[in-house]
Parts: C-alpha cells; structure tokens; sequence
C-alpha cells in the first residue's frame, strides 16, 4: 500500500458530513448549526495555517525557526494548562512562571531525549522530526500540570485546617502536604496511564494510525509509538512532579507555615 | 541572639504582629498566663504568632533559644498551639497518633479528660463537637511540648468536662509546662491563671489568684500603651 494524497474534492466529501448535520440541527431546531459550523471552519482553517506554517520551517531548515516555532508551541500550551485553574498561586508571575517551567522543563528533556538518544537524526533540531514529538510531549504534559495544580490548589484550600493542625504538631512542611500532594500526583498520572492502558486494544493512538495511513509497516509504526508512550509517559511524570513540589514550595514557606492568603481565586 | 536568663521557659520581646502594638512578656516554668481582651483583639493571633504558624517579626525564646535558631518543626514540638477547633485528616482519633509512647499517653490522656477507650476508634464525624474538642487537646499533649498554648480549650463544654479539662490543665502547670491561656470564662482565667495580659482597654482585668502579672510594670506599661491607640 503507498500513501493516498487526498485531493480538495475529498476533502470536501468529508465536509458533506458536517453540513448535513448542521441542517439536521436547523430541522430539529437545536440551535447547534452555527456552533457546529463556526468550529469546524476553525479547525479547517488552524490545521491547514500549521500545515503551511511546518512546510515552511521543513523547507527552510533553519534552527532559528524551528527553536521559535517551539517556543510559541511552549507557551501556548502553558497558557492552556493555567488559564482554566480556580485558583492562583501567589504573584501572577510565580503562577505562570511554575507552569511555564514545569512544562519548558519536560518539554525538552522529552524532545531532546527522544531526538538526540533515540531517533538521532541529522541535524539533531530537524523540525521534522523535534517538533511532531515536543507537540505530543506539550499535549499530555498540559493536562498533567494542569491536573497537579487544580487539584493541589483545592485541596489545600479544603484541606487548610488539617494541614494547619499538622504543622502545628511538629511537621515539615512536605509532611503536612504529603495526602494533598500524592492526591494531585496520582490524579495527574491517570490520564497518560490509561491511555497507555488503552493502547490498542481500545483505540489505536493518533500517530500510529497516521504511520499506517501514510504507507509505513505496523510493526515499525507500533514501535514508534511504544517509544514516544515511553518518552511521554516519563517526561509528563517528571513534569507533573516538578509542578507539584513547586506548588507546594510557593504555598508554604522556609519556616514551614501555610501562606493560606498565597492562594487566589480566579474569579 | 541569645538570652541567658533561664528562669523563664517563654519569654517574648517585641512580638510584632501587623496591626497591633509590640508585645513583651514571659512565662516561667509552671506559670500559666492569661491573654485576655475583647474578640477582634488578635488573641489567637498572639498564639498562632507564638507557634511560628503566622510570620511575626521581634523575638521569641524558649529557655534562651530564639525561633530562628531551631527548625520550625523542633518549635513547634516545643510550643504546641492548640486550636479552639482542631482539625482532623484521618477517620478515627486514633489514626492521629502515629508512635507507640505518643500513642499510650494519648490513651492515658483522653481517659482523663472522660473519653471512653472505644471513642478511639469510632469515626470522628459520630463523635460530638465536646469530644473532639477534648480529643484535640489530648494529641496535643501527647508528645509533652514544653508551652501550650490553650485557645479557648473549654469553649463548647458542659460543667463537668470543663471540670476534667482544667484538671489537666492544673496537671501541666504543676508537672513544669508554662500555659498561656486565651479564655472567654473569666472564672476559669481566676482558677487557672497566674498572670494576665490585658489587649485593649474596653475591659477592667478580673482579679486573679496571684497577681503576679498586674504588678509587673512590662505588662501595666503594654497595657497603657494600648489604651493609646486610636
């Protein structure tokens, strides 16, 4: 089998099946036809910018670019796993600042692992490779973090008197926090560790499909995703545990109170 | 900063807590200090500063050792605040008390504050808000800290568990350990209280059994000092 270029008119094909649920919608009266449209408009129009936007950096083959395209890659995904918290962490500059680093920080031990002990191509930044594999690294790092956070921020909050009476009967700061920590550590880990449940037998992963789809043998396309489930896997780990001894680093402080008033909530 | 004057176990200079006048006063061995004054006075804001639990700048020493100069849960194992409302993390008062000696003098303790042995293993949402209270106490004492700090200890009690509470008390004051005390029962300030430390000027001071601390020119001078505040 060789990889199948799919021309404007299938795509449009494909678009059928949104249009005639946008007028099954407008025959229901549900009201969802112009949400429907003006989404799927959005994701046309995103996907086929990135589309341009890589081909770009692929031809030009220039480190500079690739190393903005990965920033911008960073901090967008930052901004996705702060921006729906309930609560905030000090200053904003600790809250973002804790977020950005944790996520810049397995970010690039995931990619750089990856790329430069694994995969090793030449030059190691090749965009081809680097920025497929960070975007995937980001997006299961964002949900971590952003998991570690909310969870560790509410439960401090619910937690406040018991963690207060701890600290008062002689223990340390990462004592006291211990039950609130684990908590947001495990509910952080769940969903990367059911996905690689999941793995296969429940649905076949987004890149893997895509290997299969573009031409290339199963056994080389299940190989790569056991190694980027192992890259993600450790690195959204490392990440979430950076994030939540942060978390618990800026709530407390060196004489091991609970800065109870460094906790905001957004409103 | 070191203080050499060993014949007081607590001793305060210049406790500076945001919005309140500076505070000066000690507690010796087996004393017991009464900080009184209306609600809003920051009472349990002079106790939460005394356990390193808020952050509050001047000096405080525990026979000649100042906060800085151990870690803050060695102070706290030594100045233990006891909440008006303690909280719990695990299901049953026992799960709170994690080492065998600590354990035993738990036991020892709840028994004599009139605390059923099987009330060790219920679940604390079936135990009432007295038992808690009491129970609250008894871990805080378990480890021997060498000052309590006692807020409002006897608050939702009937007379009788009140009674067994303030026996303990007494208990503590006579086996060494310096008390200070923030009550609403003035009663009970002049059953227990060797001292007192009067915030704001709305109330005349109870007379005490001993009344050491009025005439202690440090505390008459706070005290004035605090009737000049806007």
């Amino acid at each position: 089998m060789t990889y199948h270029p799919l021309s404007i008119l299938e795509l449009a094909i494909a678009g059928l099946l949104l249009i005639a649920n946008a007028g099954l919608s407008w025959g229901f009266r549900l009201g969802l036809e112009k949400t429907l449209l003006i989404s799927a408009a959005r994701m046309a129009a995103q996907l086929g910018a990135v589309g341009f936007i890589l081909k770009f950096v692929f031809e030009q083959g220039s480190g500079a670019l690739t190393a903005l395209f990965a920033i911008v890659m960073i901090a967008v995904a930052s901004w996705e796993a702060l921006s729906r918290q309930r609560y905030r962490i000090g200053s904003g500059w600790q809250h973002w600042g804790l977020g950005t680093a944790a996520l810049l920080f397995c970010g690039l031990t995931g990619t750089l692992y990856a790329v430069v002990l694994i995969i090793n191509t030449d030059p190691w930044w090749s965009p081809r490779i680097l920025l497929p594999i960070l975007g995937m690294v980001l997006g299961n790092a964002l949900t971590g973090v952003s998991l570690v956070l909310d969870t560790l921020t509410t439960a401090t909050r619910r937690e406040r008197n018991g963690i207060e009476a701890k600290l008062a009967l002689g223990s340390t700061r990462f004592e006291a926090m211990h039950d609130a920590l684990g908590n947001a550590l495990r509910t952080a880990m769940i969903p990367i560790i059911n996905s690689m449940a999941a793995a296969g037998v429940v649905s076949l992963p987004g890149m893997m499909t895509g290997q299969i789809l573009a031409g290339a043998d199963p056994i080389e396309a299940a190989k790569y995703q056991i190694m980027i489930f192992c890259v993600i896997a450790g690195t959204t780990a490392l990440g979430i545990l950076a994030a939540g001894i942060g978390g618990v680093w800026l709530l407390t402080d060196s004489r091991h109170r609970l800065r109870a008033e460094r906790l905001i909530e957004v409103t | 900063m070191r203080e050499d004057n060993a014949n007081y176990v607590l001793k305060v200079e210049k406790l500076a807590i945001p919005g309140m006048p500076l505070l000066s006063f000690e507690v010796a061995a087996g004393e017991c200090l009464a900080i009184e004054g209306p609600s809003g006075a920051g009472k349990t804001r002079i106790l939460r500063a005394l356990a390193d639990l808020d952050p509050a700048g001047g000096y405080v020493f525990i026979e000649g050792a100042e906060r800085a100069e151990v870690t803050a849960s060695e102070w706290r194992r030594q100045v233990r605040y006891v909440s008006a409302e303690p909280a719990w993390w695990a299901d049953t008062p026992r799960q709170h008390v994690v080492r065998h000696p600590e354990l035993l003098r738990f036991e020892r303790l709840a028994a004599s504050l009139g605390i059923a042995r099987e009330a060790l293993d219920h679940p604390l949402a079936q135990l009432s808000t007295g038992e808690r209270l009491r129970l609250g106490l008894a871990r805080a004492l378990a480890d021997e800290p060498r000052v309590i700090l006692l807020d409002e200890p006897t608050g939702a009690l009937d007379p009788t568990a009140t009674a067994l509470v303030e026996e303990l008390i007494r208990f503590q004051i006579l086996a060494g350990r310096s008390v200070v005390l923030v009550s609403h029962d003035a009663g009970q300030v002049r059953r227990l209280a060797h001292k007192q430390l009067q915030l704001g000027a709305a109330r005349v001071p109870a007379p005490a059994r001993q009344v050491t601390g009025t005439h202690d020119p440090r505390l008459t001078g706070l005290a004035e000092r605090w009737d000049k505040q806007p």
